[in-house]
């Protein structure tokens, strides 16, 4: 279900721990499994995690498959939902709110033509809301698939990286 | 000891002990959901906030360790007021349909709004609803709107099920209990989980809305099934069975009951329960009374005994019976002067029955066997034939105890263990051989077996270190131990391996009733409490050689018996079956001809004596259903109609004080055997590994029906080794031709590749497998 570099990356996590605590690499297994997914996946469907894949990774690590979907469920950026080629993670907490937060996403929103939550016809976009990201003094802030991080997303810095994206 | 103070009342508490605890010790009650004495702590409830002098704010009583000198005030008013808020909030999105819910009466979570809560919330806006989850036929979690997420559930299918199979999917407001996807609660002790939950989200399945808590009368009993005789609360209204909870036993149950104590009592409500006496003439079954019935009994038994003599009478017996029971059939069969009788109709082995020194039993306590530091299960299926024995030795290894297993069979056990070894069934004495053998080495001793040939691979060393490093030790012998054929070198090779390591050793009792029925001597060789009998035929060759009258007590010959396809033919051949029975199953109206309703454990008094050897009594819980009558007074008339003396007892107590009077139960015990010839080298051949079903096992949990839709009542497939497969050209996934004797059956072959090359895993006391014969014997198998 999962490539060898995957799986070789999950074995890589779970040497990290000692032998009988496998279950502790279950965040990072998952988060494994969800890239492949998202690089490999063609369709909005394929590029989330769904139960076969939580369960194929339970199994894996040996732990019950409920007790990964805990975890997958509990965190947001485990995409348990069907998402775009680039989901995109606005942050609006109260200091980016401040600093044009909320107006970046409303202006990616009308570009993109979708509202927050939702993904493009195409398949291409994710629009979401996210919690402080920690970089209240880069605001305005956005993650482009959970690992990249852009700062100081003024209309246009937006405009640039969604050409980039395109 | 720490010193510290509760509402005032000081007391004196062990390091490392919580506030919880604390209060427990001196009976204060602080409220709570999350806690359980059995269960970790979670402290996600909060609803035990208590006041701590010198502490800023309330402390979760269930988390907090108590340090010495604490001040604790559980009814400040500091102490209220967290507590009121707490309830406020957890009911927030409960919906408060207390009026059409299962739980009402006895829901925690109403008794501590009651007590703790305010009259009214000042919550108004919405709440949040949570669709239901199929859990299975046992447990409803139809309403989880209704769920405090207090996680006992989830902790109990972890902690003490031994595989989490419910958890708190999401976050927050959207947080919800559910099994994994698609799955649903398959543990054989699932149904604990309706009694921890505190509120009405998880309820009992075959219960839901048939009654109301309070109209319920509660009567204790025992579990009429496996041998280690949980304690029941059963509860009863209108004469019915309507429900059945655990009776706390720390040393037997402790708090839980495995779902068939819990779930079997549907089949005492079953409509094939028997309820007049029946006898057949012209191959039609009439309903008739006693009278009429009891003396076709009398005029069978002695028309056999004028024509063939007195040996040509067997009597079967059942271990689910009372002990009063197989007493008094034991005793009724000897005073006529029949000398065949056995209860052990499953057994294959009896060729250590003139060793034996004494009643079989476990060989310790069962809390002995739970402390032993190195314990060796031996031919046990263990999660289906003692569900909750298992979970407690899962708790055993938790405890820090080594767990090895000799088995026929690599079923997971939901547990860590130290080692295995999983040989077929023909390997099996060489199997516990290769132990003793490394064990004989370890000491440097001697034994008197010969153990030349026996080659000892690396989990029998590991298993034979195990036992002799631990300062206590036990070796055990479960059902398939019991069953197989070679029975009684197994045990033979564990009392040797115990006589150098010092292990206690025993059996793992198969039925609620196995150890009664050694006691009371329902055997062939010996009778109440080892008094000399005149020898007679054991359970197998009463089959082998067929009686010309049987006399079955309780008991479904075809469901029961090592070799069904054996047992039903001599039943056919032979010229009257007489047999006293709660139910009327369809093998009893095909080969019986006569049927005596008696009572089921539920309709009479009586008592079981559990595998580590304790008798424990009851009392019926309901009248007898229709004229269904007790087993002890239909072997009483028909003792007295036989014209026999010693049958006077006027109920079931008197039966048993006249049992007692015999011999001490405490006396009564030993494993060890005389002499017993060895032969441990490992035969070839394809073998059928036949075990009993975990809902097959007596005749009241065959008819349950809600236990009879469970993942473990599915009907049975054969399951072999994927090499075995191909070399014998059978595909799986499809219908194979299973052969044993003149038996063949048409089912799904499966690749299984735990188990051992040269098996057939195909599971007896089905109807579907009982044209077949032996349990471990050899079998055919071939496309078809
Ligand atoms: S279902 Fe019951 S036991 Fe499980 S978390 Fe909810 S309230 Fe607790
Ligand atoms: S509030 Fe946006 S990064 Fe902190
Ligand atoms: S009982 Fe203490 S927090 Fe739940």
């Amino acid at each position: 279900m999962l490539s060898a570099q995957s799986l070789a990356a999950i074995d890589r996590e779970v040497a990290k721990y000692p032998a009988d605590q496998k279950r502790s690499a279950v965040m990072g297994a998952l988060r494994i499994a969800l890239v492949e997914r998202r690089e490999a996946g063609k369709t909005p469907e394929e590029r989330c995690l769904n139960t076969e894949v939580i369960e194929f990774v339970a199994n894996y690590l040996q732990i019950p498959p409920v007790a990964a979907y805990e975890v997958a469920t509990f965190y947001n950026m485990y995409d348990m939902k069907p998402v775009g080629q680039y989901k995109i993670t606005v942050c609006t907490n109260l200091p980016c709110a401040l600093s044009g937060g909320v107006n970046a996403a409303e202006y990616i929103s009308k570009k993109l033509g979708i509202a927050i939550g939702e993904t493009s016809a195409d398949g291409k976009y994710t629009l979401l809301e996210g919690e402080c990201m920690g970089a209240c003094g880069d605001a305005p802030v956005l993650l482009v698939n959970n690992h990249k991080m852009c700062s100081f997303m003024t209309p246009e810095a937006i405009d640039k990286k969604l050409a980039e994206l395109n | 000891m720490l010193e510290i103070e509760i509402d005032g009342k000081k007391l004196t508490v062990p390091q490392g002990s919580t506030v919880m605890d604390a209060a427990h010790s001196v009976g204060t009650y602080i409220p709570h959901f999350c806690y359980h004495k059995k269960l970790s702590i979670a402290a996600n409830c909060r609803m035990c906030l208590v006041e701590v002098e010198k502490a800023p704010k309330p402390l979760p009583a269930c988390a907090t360790p108590v340090t010495d000198g604490m001040k604790v005030h559980t009814h400040s008013d500091m102490a209220k007021k967290a507590q009121a808020g707490v309830m406020e909030f957890l009911l927030i999105n409960h919906p408060l349909d207390c009026p059409i819910c299962d739980q009402g009466g006895e829901c925690q979570l109403q008794d501590l709004a009651v007590g703790y809560g305010n009259s009214s919330s000042r919550y108004q806006e919405e709440k949040r609803s949570v669709v239901g989850k199929d859990m299975g036929p046992l447990v409803s979690a139809e309403e989880m709107s209704r769920c405090i997420h207090c996680t006992r559930c989830v902790r109990f299918t972890e902690e003490i099920g031994g595989f989490q199979e419910i958890g708190m999917a999401n976050r927050s407001e959207f947080s919800e209990i559910m099994p994994y996807l698609g799955k649903t609660v398959n543990s054989e002790i699932s149904g604990n989980v309706i009694d921890l939950c505190p509120v009405g989200a998880l309820t009992s399945k075959p219960f839901r809305y048939s009654t109301r808590a309070w109209e319920l009368s509660r009567r204790k009993s025992v579990s009429p099934h496996d041998g280690l005789g949980s304690n029941l609360v059963v509860q009863v209204k209108s004469n019915e069975v309507m429900r059945v909870l655990p009776l706390e036993n720390e040393a037997i149950n402790e708090c839980w009951i495995a779902d068939r104590d819990r779930f079997s009592y549907e089949g005492l409500n079953s409509a094939e329960r028997l309820q007049k006496p029946m006898i057949k003439f012209d191959g039609k079954w009439h309903e008739t009374d006693w009278e009429t019935a009891l003396a076709y009994v009398v005029k069978g038994l002695n028309g056999v005994s004028a024509d063939h003599g007195k040996d040509a009478i067997g009597f079967l017996t059942s271990p689910h019976s009372t002990t009063e029971e197989l007493y008094l059939a034991q005793k009724l069969a000897r005073a006529f002067g029949v000398n065949n009788i056995d209860y052990r109709l499953r057994r294959s082995d009896f060729s250590a029955d003139a060793a034996q020194q004494g009643a079989q039993w476990l060989g310790s306590s069962i809390a002995e066997l739970t402390a032993a530091k190195s314990i060796l299960v031996v031919g046990s299926t263990q999660r289906k034939e003692q569900p909750l024995l298992a979970s407690h030795l899962r708790q055993a290894v938790k405890k820090g105890s080594a767990l090895n297993v000799i088995h026929v069979a690599g079923d997971t056990l939901l547990t860590a263990v130290n080692a295995k070894l999983i040989v077929s069934p023909l390997a099996l004495v060489n199997a516990l051989a290769q132990v003793l053998k490394a064990v004989v080495e370890i000491k440097s001793a001697q034994t008197a077996v010969d153990l030349a040939a026996v080659v000892v691979g690396a989990e029998a060393q590991a298993i034979a270190a195990s036992l002799t490093g631990a300062e206590s030790a036990a070796i055990v012998l479960g059902n398939v131990a019991q069953h197989h054929p070679a029975f009684a070198q197994l045990l033979k090779l564990a009392q040797e391996i115990s006589a150098l390591t010092g292990a206690r050793f025993g059996l793992l009792a198969e039925a609620a009733n196995s150890t009664g029925a050694e006691l009371v001597g329902a055997l062939p060789h010996r009778a109440a409490f080892g008094a000399a009998a005149t020898a007679g035929l054991n359970a197998a060759a009463m089959i082998a050689a067929p009686r010309k009258a049987y006399f079955l007590l309780n008991t479904e010959v075809e469901f029961d018996s090592y070799n069904p396809q054996a047992a039903v033919a001599a039943m056919k051949q032979a010229a009257t079956v007489i047999a006293l029975t709660a139910y009327k199953g369809a093998g009893l109206l095909d080969y019986a001809d006569v049927l005596l309703p008696i009572a089921p454990f539920s309709e009479t008094a009586g008592s079981f004596v559990n595998m580590e050897g304790k008798l424990q009594s009851f009392n019926g819980v309901v009248r007898p259903l229709g004229e269904t009558r007790p087993a002890w007074k239909v072997l009483r008339v028909l003792g007295n109609m036989l014209g026999l003396t010693g049958f006077e007892q006027n109920s079931a107590e008197e039966v048993r004080a006249e049992l007692l009077a015999k011999g001490s139960i405490e006396s009564a015990f030993n494993n060890a055997l005389g002499d017993v010839a060895i032969n441990a080298a490992v035969t070839t051949g394809l073998v059928r590994i036949g075990e009993v079903p975990l809902y097959q096992a007596d005749a009241i949990c065959r008819r349950a029906q809600s236990l009879q839709q469970t993942a473990d009542a599915t009907a049975p497939v054969a399951r072999a080794h994927s090499s075995l497969l191909a070399r014998l050209n059978v595909a799986a996934g499809k219908e194979g031709l299973l052969r044993q004797g003149s038996g063949e059956l048409k089912v799904l072959v499966e690749a299984d590749d735990s188990l051992p090359a040269d098996t057939v895993r195909l599971a007896t006391a089905h109807p579907l497998t009982v044209g077949l014969g032996g349990m471990f014997d050899s079998i055919e198998l071939t496309q078809g």
